[in-house]
């Protein structure tokens, strides 16, 4: 019998295969393809204490290997999410990460105290999406800031906090130990990177918004690496994403040092990635005689 | 689970009927036995460099045959690489997808415009198989025509090019006005000022009328959020002005959006 549970700032998680916030909504959709028992954790899109609308279209763009978005966050404010999508999530047996969205550091304190009270395992802070002028990025890009929101949020949260990292910044360590010295309990990245395409035919951007964040396997390498200098950086749990599509891709990131993983981009052209990555994660560890998943990460030489 | 799946697909048949313009039967049963006029399926690359399916509208549906029609203009390198494929070749596709156009609003006695514009007059071939009434089948094109004889044999056929070679010479309106026909409902797929003018149309007219949207689309369930038009009422999903074209369309009512 092979362990794949993993623990993060005191949560089991089943297996350390998780969905990346705003890929999968809050499962509903996914749920037809995928069975969420099987998933170590549903991270859920991106929640403000009001609803928000989005960027105008078009809010993507394919690239080579990847994708842009620049969707904005939009979303139904916690009213409507604690009533609808956590009850949802609360069928299953799965943990339930809520990723937290805000313009100010009120509006993001507004939302963790309104989760305080409900069922959820554990907090992701976007402080990293690089589609919304004020909020989100401006909160990332600073270690100063990182720290005083990362405290803020730790004053009134009940469940641990994760807080989830911008790839662009000129150090991702300073980001990540400005977030551990302001408590946070754990680490996830990479957020998308900044990224624009132009339309050559229209002579116009491909996106309404001119930028959108570049996600999917053309990131992943960056994303590998980041995960490697954060978890080398920090004594709290990382949370490894960006461009992973299958188990070879995940395991990098285990090795590299990430706790967990999560699948995003994947999701949209191979619905069942997530569960096909934990299958395979077990089956690489029974191949190579571990017991232990644990005994991986953060194991490369 | 649900009626909507992911299966791999064979192709029956390819062929060119107009410039950059594909028809592909492709075996899938699954998808076949649920689809509806009006609905999408994905179709993924088999390239992975091009990561997102692209949404293809299905044109008939061959239930005896297990199989769906699918008529796609080449626009891109992924509909590129499709067309490049041959008979007995396979891919992903899933679906069914999207809500399709009701068929119910119809009925005996009752008279319906089907508004096809360029590459959105392929739907309208499997709704006018699958519609009761009277249906008047009003397609407007560049110059070049396709699928106006799989049209025919349900219905008449108003046919209007830009440059006048067949039929009126200008657009779907155009062609309504110079019959003087009209319409107890009217389906239409086409380019949005189409659209837009075929929903002023209607709400002057006060006739029901169906549109078909189109938006860029990574998930195509509903999911991402990225294919969004404005909506008039509060969207069930967000709560702010944003239906889904994936789900909760493609077809809405020409009131509920805003063009």
């Amino acid at each position: 019998m092979i362990n794949m549970s993993v623990t993060i700032a005191g949560v089991t998680l089943k297996n350390p295969v998780m969905t990346a916030s705003g890929t999968f909504g809050s499962g509903q959709e996914y749920s037809e393809f995928v069975d969420l028992n099987r998933l170590g954790a549903v991270v859920t899109k991106g929640v403000a204490n009001v609803p928000w609308s989005g960027n105008p279209t078009p809010r993507i763009a394919e690239t080579y290997g990847g994708m842009l978005n620049a969707i904005g966050l939009q979303n139904p404010g916690m009213e409507v999410f604690c009533q609808r999508d956590i009850p949802f999530l609360k069928q299953y047996d799965t943990k339930i990460i809520v990723n937290v969205c805000g313009k100010t550091t009120e509006d993001y304190c507004e939302v963790v105290e309104r989760l305080s009270e409900e069922p959820v395992d554990l907090l992701e802070i976007n402080i990293s999406c690089p589609n919304v002028k004020e909020g989100g990025i401006a909160f990332g890009q600073d270690p100063k800031a990182v720290e005083a929101i990362t405290k803020e949020i730790k004053k009134r949260a009940k469940q641990p906090v994760i807080m989830k990292l911008s790839p662009n910044v000129t150090d991702i360590t300073a980001m990540a130990k400005a977030a551990q010295a302001g408590g946070a309990d754990a680490l996830s990245l990479i957020n998308t990177l900044t990224g624009m395409k132009i339309d050559v035919n229209r002579r116009c951007f491909s996106l309404a918004n001119k930028t959108g964040g570049l996600s999917g396997p053309a990131v992943k390498p960056i994303a590998v690496r980041m995960v490697y200098q954060v978890a080398n950086a920090v004594s709290i749990p990382v949370i490894g994403m960006g461009g992973i599509t299958n188990t070879e891709d995940a395991l990098e990131f285990l090795l590299a040092g990430a706790t967990a993983v999560s699948v995003g981009t994947a999701n949209f052209f191979y619905p069942t990635a997530t569960v096909e990555i934990a299958e395979g994660i077990e089956q690489y560890l029974r191949e190579n005689h571990f017991e232990d998943i644990r005994q991986i990460i953060g194991a490369v030489q | 689970m649900s009626e909507k799946g992911k299966e791999l697909g064979k192709i029956l048949s390819q062929e060119v009927i107009g410039t950059e313009i594909y028809s592909m039967w492709i075996e899938l049963p699954q998808i076949s036995a649920h689809a509806k006029p009006g609905q999408f399926v994905s179709l993924f690359c088999t390239d992975k460099s091009r990561l997102l399916p692209r949404p293809i509208s299905i044109c008939e549906i061959e239930r005896e045959k297990h199989a769906l029609r699918l008529v796609y203009r080449v626009v891109g390198k992924g509909t590129k690489e499709f067309s490049k494929m041959n008979v007995g070749e396979t891919l992903e596709v899933m679906g069914p997808l999207g809500n399709g156009f009701p068929i119910e609003r119809m009925e005996e006695g009752k008279k319906a415009f089907l508004i096809g514009g360029g590459i959105g007059i392929p739907p309208m071939v499997e709704l006018a198989k699958q519609l009761k009434g009277e249906k008047q089948m009003i397609v407007g094109y560049r110059d070049e025509l396709f699928l106006t004889e799989e049209l025919k044999k349900a219905g008449k056929v108003f046919i209007a090019t830009e440059d006048g070679s067949t039929g009126v010479k200008g657009n779907v309106l155009d062609v309504i006005a110079h019959h003087q026909l009209d319409a107890d409902v009217i389906y239409a797929c086409g380019p949005t000022p189409m659209l837009r003018a075929l929903k002023k149309y209607a709400e002057e007219k006060n006739i029901e009328c169906w549109i078909s949207m189109e938006e860029k689309m990574a998930c195509g369930i509903g999911a991402c959020l990225a294919c969004v038009c404005q909506s008039k009422e509060i969207d069930g999903h967000s709560h702010v002005h944003n239906k889904r074209i994936c789900k909760d369309g493609p077809v809405f009512l020409a009131t509920e959006v805003e063009l």
